[in-house]
């Protein structure tokens, strides 16, 4: 794919999403992210559906994450970074000065790409978040939170018998359910996914996907993956990104079937990527 | 397989006569496992050289220090005339304790030389006996007052030159010119034994007294008792300082010009010559704010300043290590910066920042250069009840003791030794315990 062809084409291109639709989670209006000097996303707009599973596909170094990260503030920990534009969470904007970012990432929550449980029990991965929110008062509740948790990240009956020892002890894809279990326990509005699966072999890898078709109907998702083939599994919209520019968005079935743009369609049918 | 192996042999490898790349592994393998071999033998010789040293090392030392830990005391029959003691038979503690008990163990000990009669001669004999022997006399009546007017026997201590004749440390077939012991004090010492007087008990006054300028009755109490109070106040003031300094830097700090600076200062402190801080010390905390002198709180400031760098190096390098993985994941969940570190940096880094600490307090357990300058060389014979009290160190003891003349000190230098690694055995102990416990934690 031609450099020059993708810069020139960027501002014409068709991006089909129904504006305002009711059960529109998070808006993204004009996106831009700098890491210093250098910019890493141009002009994003993208609409999350509630309940709706987002998957963002892309080539490496395309500014996934970058977007991901930005969407609870999780840029903020890098210091060379500056976010404009503006993210609306439920009509909010989460860049507003008033808006707490502890608050903001207890409602959005994360998963990595590498599983990355603490050095602590099973049982306390999972109470993390709902301890330092304050959700819990006493330990029973705390203990139901746990169990419930864990049985929505499919994780309850393999560790139900060893709470007490280390989440760090659990193979790759136990420990990626048990980063899952953990941002559910904060009851989060949507859980933002990084690659996922990435590091998880194919049986981990449908049981994740699996268990995020279930999470669905509770949360919003929105996932990072390089696999077409995941994308299309579980998501219902899918986003292109390329070279920082949001290039397409549109039903899942459509964008597989039947994309707009030609650099979508290259990167689907594999000729670069 | 082999054809491209071969090829590649054929185009590249010139000289060799090797024609199979089979055969050109294994013969580098024979040598890479040999250099792997020699760099083992390197290994175990360093180490083996290592241990030798310090057993060495602790041979010698313990070897001195072991006739430090007896003593040699003459069991003395003496009479307690109360007109000696207390003439008026009040009881009262005041009168009892400034009694004069010499004359009751120069007319005991007399009593056993019927012999001697002249000044000279009896001067000398009296020197056998400690000066610290009426002590012994003084609290056994203290303790029991109804013992005026008894017969009682009673232990004390021989003076430090008898203890080392006793000990065999002193060469009895040089010219008498050159002993420390007359001939005539061997032959006493002799008549004693005979009468089975003489007893070598364990010295328990070298781990109850302070120091004194007579051997037999120095002990390393004080020094101790200053070294404790005087780490007690490093520790307190630099672990906090120093964490929350390497906390701030490393987590919150901005990188720019100023921190910058202050990093590059805080490498270049940790090299500062300990002295240097003694001077400080003296300046600042003594001249300036008027703070005691010889007193364990001015040398724990002054050794926490020069163990901050280090301990500020240790736990910086402790927090970078903590996987930055495990901090999104905190961050993610919504945890506070404040959160992030106590729950989940601190604890991973902790082990890390106690072995900087314990590397630390080491250094400064055992500096004497900068305590010379605030005072902490004086002679000090009361035991410090408080870090605000003039005291010694051990490191200072030591230095004092091993400048002592008396042959005794000879023997207790080695045994402060001892005391010191002691100290600093200890310290390592709990250092280990410490880390074992946080690391089981986790
Ligand atoms: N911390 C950072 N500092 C500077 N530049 C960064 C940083 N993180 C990302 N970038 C840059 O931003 C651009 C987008 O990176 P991003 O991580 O979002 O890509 P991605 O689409 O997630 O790629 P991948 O699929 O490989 O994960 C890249 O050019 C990258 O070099
Ligand atoms: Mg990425």
């Amino acid at each position: 794919m031609n450099q020059s062809i993708s810069q020139d084409t960027t501002g014409a291109t068709p991006v089909t999403q129904s504006d305002a639709a009711p059960g529109i989670k998070i808006k993204a209006d004009k996106v831009k992210v700098f890491y210093g000097e250098k910019q890493a996303l141009f002009d994003v707009d993208l609409d999350i559906n509630e309940n709706e599973v987002t998957s963002l596909i892309g080539p490496s170094g395309c500014g996934k994450s970058t977007f991901l990260r930005s969407l609870n503030r999780m840029n903020d920990t890098i210091d060379i970074c500056r976010v404009e534009g503006s993210i609306a969470l439920d009509g909010e904007d989460i860049y507003d000065k008033n808006v707490d970012v502890v608050h903001l990432r207890a409602r959005v929550g994360m998963v990595f790409q590498k599983p990355n449980p603490f050095p602590k029990s099973i049982f306390d991965n999972v109470a993390y978040g709902p301890r330092i929110h304050g959700l819990v008062d006493n330990k029973s509740d705390l203990d139901q939170i746990v169990q419930t948790s864990l049985e929505k990240a499919g994780l309850w009956n393999e560790v139900k018998d060893r709470l007490d020892q280390p989440g760090t002890g659990l193979s790759g894809g136990q420990q990626q359910r048990l980063c899952i279990a953990r941002a559910v326990a904060v009851s989060p509005e949507v859980i933002l996914m990084d690659e996922p699966c990435s590091a998880l072999d194919p049986i981990a890898t449908a049981k994740i996907e699996e268990l995020i078709d279930e999470l669905r109907s509770n949360f919003t998702i929105v996932i990072v993956t390089h696999s077409m083939q995941q994308a299309a599994r579980v998501s219902q919209k899918t986003a292109f990104f390329h070279l920082g520019y949001l290039v397409e968005v549109d039903e899942t079935e459509k964008m597989f079937t039947n994309p707009t743009d030609e650099r979508t369609q290259g990167y689907i049918t594999g000729r670069f990527g | 397989m082999t054809d491209a192996a071969t090829t590649m042999n054929g185009n590249t490898g010139g000289g060799l006569t090797t024609r199979n790349s089979g055969e050109a592994v294994r013969k580098s393998l024979k040598r890479r496992y040999a250099a792997e071999k020699r760099f083992q033998m390197y290994g175990i010789l360093a180490i083996f050289f290592a241990i030798c040293m310090l057993g060495l090392l602790f041979t010698t030392i313990i070897g001195k220090a072991v006739p430090a830990f007896t003593q040699t005391m003459i069991n003395l029959e003496v009479t307690l005339y109360p007109q000696d003691i207390d003439p008026d038979g009040t009881r009262d503690p005041q009168v009892l304790s400034r009694a004069n008990y010499r004359t009751i163990i120069r007319q005991a000990f007399f009593d056993l030389f019927p012999d001697v009669t002249s000044r000279r001669d009896k001067r000398q004999l009296f020197e056998m006996i400690s000066p610290g022997a009426v002590f012994e006399i003084r609290d056994q009546v203290l303790k029991n007052p109804d013992l005026i007017g008894e017969r009682v026997t009673i232990q004390m201590p021989l003076s430090d030159d008898i203890d080392q004749l006793n000990k065999g440390q002193i060469d009895r077939n040089l010219p008498e010119a050159e002993r420390r012991v007359k001939d005539k004090q061997i032959a006493w010492f002799e008549r004693l034994e005979n009468r089975g007087l003489v007893e070598t008990v364990f010295n328990t006054t070298f781990f109850t007294a302070g120091d004194s300028r007579e051997p037999e009755l120095a002990g390393i109490r004080g020094a101790a008792m200053g070294s404790l109070f005087t780490m007690l106040v490093t520790l307190l003031v630099s672990f906090p300082l120093a964490v929350s300094a390497a906390i701030y830097l490393e987590e919150f700090a901005p990188v720019n010009k100023w921190t910058q600076t202050i990093e590059v200062n805080i490498n270049n402190l940790a090299a500062v010559p300990s002295i240097v801080f003694g001077l400080l010390g003296l300046a600042v905390f003594i001249n300036f704010f008027g703070m005691p002198r010889s007193a364990p709180v001015v040398g724990g400031l002054v050794l926490a300043l020069m163990t901050l760098p280090t301990i500020i190096i240790a736990a910086r390098s402790a927090l970078k290590s903590v996987p930055p993985s495990i901090r999104e994941a905190a961050y993610g969940l919504g945890a506070s910066p404040l959160q992030v570190i106590t729950h989940h940096v601190l604890p991973l880094a902790m082990p890390g920042i106690l072995t900087g600490t314990i590397i630390g307090m080491a250094q400064a357990l055992g500096e004497t250069a900068p305590l010379l300058m605030i005072g902490m060389v004086a002679f000090i014979v009361d035991i410090p009840q408080g870090p605000l009290d003039p005291s010694t160190v051990l490191p200072v003891q030591i230095y004092i003791w091993a400048d002592s003349p008396e042959r005794a000190f000879v023997e207790r230098t080695s045994a402060a030794i001892c005391v010191l690694l002691a100290f600093l055995v200890f310290m390592n102990v709990s250092a280990v315990f410490l880390r074992k416990r946080f690391e089981r934690k986790w």
